[in-house]
């Protein structure tokens, strides 16, 4: 029997990733009353995800530490709808509850982008991040000979993690041009952060072979990967591999600012200086806004915190080092843009959507994501178009359909939450306010 | 100035204008179809694709059971994708008041040749274990069937452009009538016959058109094969069906093909917009709790909403408009669209065509609701 | 120290280090977690719980993101249900 309660605080923050974290901290050092929402009971978000066998990211340990002074609540749970004004419905364990709030900071954060290749659903391909997740999760690459593949500082970070964990990182194909990479470390120099973590990688990476104009063509094995052909500098090589980790790059999490009516943009959520959008007391940091990692998210999520508390001085002397790590993303995005030759990757018999099995001949011939989506329910399983979204939006240049509410699958009987009786909140007892 | 001119112009490009088309143009017509989305993208996307037989009124059941055979006919014929299922439909029986009902169905179904199976609750409980137990029993109609509407539209329209009709897409006609249609770009066609398949829009097109827009939702669950082997209806689905007005929702659940569950229904009247209205919403999936508590947990992947074309006296609008010798109308069919389409294409063209029409086609004649009009 | 967990994966014993993710003893086991629509082997992809390849079933309970959730003592798993 599903029971509701209505919750209410003064800042609710979805996402407990890096920009969750610095806002929800922030916001309740001012004295308010905040909650964060994020279906992982443990913070960190993606980027900062705790492995197993590894020692905390110190960047982590700090904010944690932080967090855990600061006192806000963690609402183990998935934000899917928006029942009425100001309110989520978030479902969780044990019922869907509404959740209320004065000012809402999404920090929905960001995940992998993946391009459409023969062979790219066999299994042990996986994303890059995907297969560092799962490492982190128990997953043993010992000896085992993995092939990194896509674009972005995430191949670097994923392969060293690997190598650090055993496995023989075969090589590091990136699909960006030397002359993108070369623009891109130069315009590290005013970035001395980056610039260690870059010259840290190198170093990690010294033995593994690095080669950009790079990226794959087929994955072939019979119940798993075995081989991988790679296109390089136009000549095809074929390399035998037990994981293919292949992921390009980022896209922003924009489900929930979409339903809840925010500005979206170039593909990313509109928010002025003060990281507000464009709907009443809803704010937005981190990846949302615009792929530009950890510390811009932290930066932003502060600002946004500060913000949703009234005190925009403090959030103003963010603004000169936003600004400095902002400057850093747009470098990131000139930088691993995609090559149009990527849009001829996948052949006429490529899956496109995975959850239905939807080729790429199928969907081509349709004009719209919307009439493709009717004709051939690509987009209509469970992955809700998060995985054959961005890419068809590549290969075909379809615009997003809107978004309706379940923004993530959920039990039937949550979708009668409207139905159950509200139990009145209980006072809860909290160390301090 | 050029005018393209047809034998037929069709307004809609749902299932009912798709039907209609592939009949005009099976009998050799020259066919065009103007829709201002695609193909099969309004109410034909949003129902559930239920081929159900009725017993509401004579004029209901004739025209469902008609295009139920006709798509009997049709099933060999029809492509992988329009998921046709000849899965039968269960009327429940939640008591004995419900049990008197199953008996007078089953003898009204008898008496006009449709198979059907009295269920008790062991038989009832066989063919679906999901039920929550206390059910008195039910009505199997073996010859129901479900498909996939927007692929079934698709098919039919791809048979009318073979045949060599022109489909006009993404341009909504502006008005239509004495054999012209004017499309919102300025582009004029002409026409014979013009037939007004546009649904809910039916009466912007064609003033004096009465339909009322009925609202509904459906939810779609995650892959569970087997655990609904027929669509599942309760008898109240008719009382909620037929009421004029007012909210109102009743267990309606559909095993696909992709073992995905859709769950419905809805009714809702003045309710113009299409979010989601949680409070009918969480009536209707509690309500689907009720019959097969097993639905709770199970995945739900998405929701929408959809409107159908409702008329005063629950049967379509089939035939020519009074007063304009080239106008024709084939909406109003509520609920029951995807079922009626075949007939309904074959009626009409039948009677533009001269021919005796297999099910008469009076009980749906428009002239029946203007005339009450001209008599107000 | 992280002890073991013993889980049995379609029949077959496994002991895993707790802090072990479903997903990630399936992919140790050497086993799809799913076959597709088509009847294609899947596993997983994103690693954080978008892209529902790693559906399996846990304790008879069907579709589980088997990489958002940790193994449990005695956990049944069978892939494709």
């Amino acid at each position: 029997m599903n029971r509701r309660s209505k919750r209410k605080f003064d800042v609710l923050v979805v996402g407990g990733g890096p920009a969750g974290m610095a806002a929800a901290t922030r916001a309740s050092e001012c004295g308010l009353r905040v909650a964060i929402i994020d279906d992982n009971p443990a913070l960190g978000g993606q980027i900062w995800r705790q492995g197993m066998q590894s020692t905390p990211d110190p960047d982590y340990s700090t904010w944690a530490m932080y967090v855990q002074s600061a006192g806000p609540e963690l609402i183990v749970g998935s934000a899917f709808d928006q029942p009425s004004a100001a309110t989520l419905a978030v479902e969780q364990a044990d019922g869907t509850y509404e959740v209320a709030y004065d000012e809402l900071i999404l920090a929905t954060g960001a995940r992998e982008r993946f391009l459409p290749f023969p062979g790219w659903t066999l299994p042990n391909v996986m994303g890059a991040g995907g297969l560092q997740a799962m490492v982190k999760s128990g997953l043993t690459v010992t000896g085992k000979r993995v092939l990194v593949a896509g674009t972005g500082p995430l191949l670097l970070a994923v392969a060293a993690y690997l190598r650090k964990h055993g496995a023989d990182v075969i090589r590091i194909c990136e699909q960006a041009s030397w002359g993108s990479l070369a623009r891109f470390t130069f315009g590290l120099l005013d970035q001395p952060r980056k610039l260690t973590q870059g010259l840290s990688l190198k170093r990690q990476l010294a033995a593994v072979p690095f080669t950009p104009n790079s990226w794959p063509v087929a994955a072939r094995g019979q119940s798993a990967v075995e081989s991988v052909t790679i296109s390089r500098n136009g000549r095809l090589e074929d390399i035998p591999c037990d994981y293919l980790a292949c992921g390009f790059h980022l896209v922003p999490n924009l489900e929930l600012p979409h339903l809840l009516g925010c500005r979206i943009q170039n593909g990313c959520v509109h928010v002025d200086e003060f990281q507000r959008t464009t709907a009443a007391n809803i704010l937005c940091a981190g990846e949302p806004t615009g792929i530009g990692g950890v510390e811009l998210a932290l930066v932003e999520g502060q600002i946004a915190g500060f913000t949703a508390a009234g005190r925009f001085s403090e959030a103003k002397d963010l603004f000169g080092e936003r600004k400095r790590l902002k400057q850093f993303a747009r470098k990131l995005d000139q930088a691993f843009r995609l090559r149009p030759e990527l849009r001829s990757l996948p052949s006429d018999d490529t899956i496109i959507c995975r959850c239905e099995d939807v080729l790429y001949s199928q969907l081509r011939r349709y004009a719209s994501w919307r009439t493709a989506k009717l004709q051939t329910r690509c987009g209509m399983g469970p992955c809700q178009g998060r995985i054959c979204g961005p890419a068809t939006r590549f290969l075909l240049k379809w615009d997003p359909d809107s978004v309706r509410p379940p923004i993530f699958p959920v039990r039937v009987e949550s979708l009668a939450f409207a139905a159950s009786p509200v139990i009145p909140e209980q006072p809860t007892l909290t160390g301090g306010l | 100035m050029n005018h393209p001119t047809y034998d037929v112009v069709i307004v809609g490009a749902g299932i009912m204008g798709a039907a209609c088309a592939a009949e005009f143009a099976g009998r050799g017509m020259r066919v065009a179809v103007v829709d201002g989305d695609s193909v099969g993208s309004g109410a034909t996307a949003a129902g559930m694709g239920h081929i159900v037989v009725m017993d509401d009124s004579e004029g209901q059941f004739a025209l469902t059971r008609y295009s139920q055979r006709l798509w009997q006919g049709l099933r060999a014929e029809l492509p992988a994708e329009v998921e046709f299922d000849q899965c039968g439909t269960i009327w429940v029986a939640a008591d004995d008041a419900e049990m008197a009902e199953v008996w007078r169905k089953q003898k009204f179904y008898k008496q006009r040749g449709v198979p059907t199976e009295v269920l008790d609750a062991q038989t009832l409980y066989q063919l679906e274990p999901k039920l929550r137990s206390g059910l008195a029993g039910g009505l199997l109609v073996p010859e129901d069937a479900v498909l996939y509407p927007p692929c079934a539209a698709a098919f039919l329209m791809n048979r009318t452009q073979k045949r060599g009709a022109k489909l006009y897409v993404g341009e909504n006609a502006t008005q239509i009538g004495q054999g012209h249609l004017q499309m919102a770009s300025g582009l004029e066609i002409r026409a014979k016959f013009i037939v007004n398949a546009a649904g809910t829009a039916s009466a912007e097109l064609t003033p004096g058109v009465e339909l009322k827009k009925r609202k509904g939702h459906l939810v779609i669950t995650d892959r569970y094969p087997g655990f609904v082997r027929h669509q599942l209806v309760e008898l109240g689905y008719v009382k909620s069906a037929s009421s004029s007005t007012g909210d109102s929702v009743a267990f309606n659940v559909q095993p696909r093909r992709t073992g995905q569950l859709l769950i419905g229904s809805s009714r809702q009247y003045g309710a113009e917009h299409k979010e989601v209205d949680q409070q009918i919403l969480a009536r209707m999936v509690q309500r689907a709790q009720e019959y097969m508590p097993g639905l709770a947990q199970m995945s739900a992947i998405r929701i929408w909403t959809g409107f159908r074309a409702a008329t005063a006296d629950k049967l379509p609008l089939i035939g020519p408009w009074p007063g304009d010798d080239s106008l024709f109308l084939a909406t109003g069919h509520e609920g029951l669209g995807i079922t009626m389409s075949l007939g309904t294409a074959h009626i009409l063209v039948d009677h533009i065509t001269g021919r005796i029409p297999e099910v008469p086609i009076e009980p749906y004649l428009p002239s029946r609701v203007s005339q009450e009009h001209a008599h107000a | 120290m992280l002890e073991p967990v013993a889980i049995t994966v379609n029949g077959v014993s496994l002991a895993v280090p707790r802090g072990t993710t479903v997903a990630a003893a399936v992919v140790l086991a050497g086993q799809p977690c799913r076959n597709s629509v088509s009847g294609q082997p899947r596993g997983p992809l994103c690693g954080m719980g978008i892209c529902f390849e790693c559906r399996v079933s846990i304790n008879a309970r069907l579709h589980s993101r088997s990489c958002q959730i940790l193994c449990e003592q005695g956990m049944d798993v069978t892939t494709d249900e």
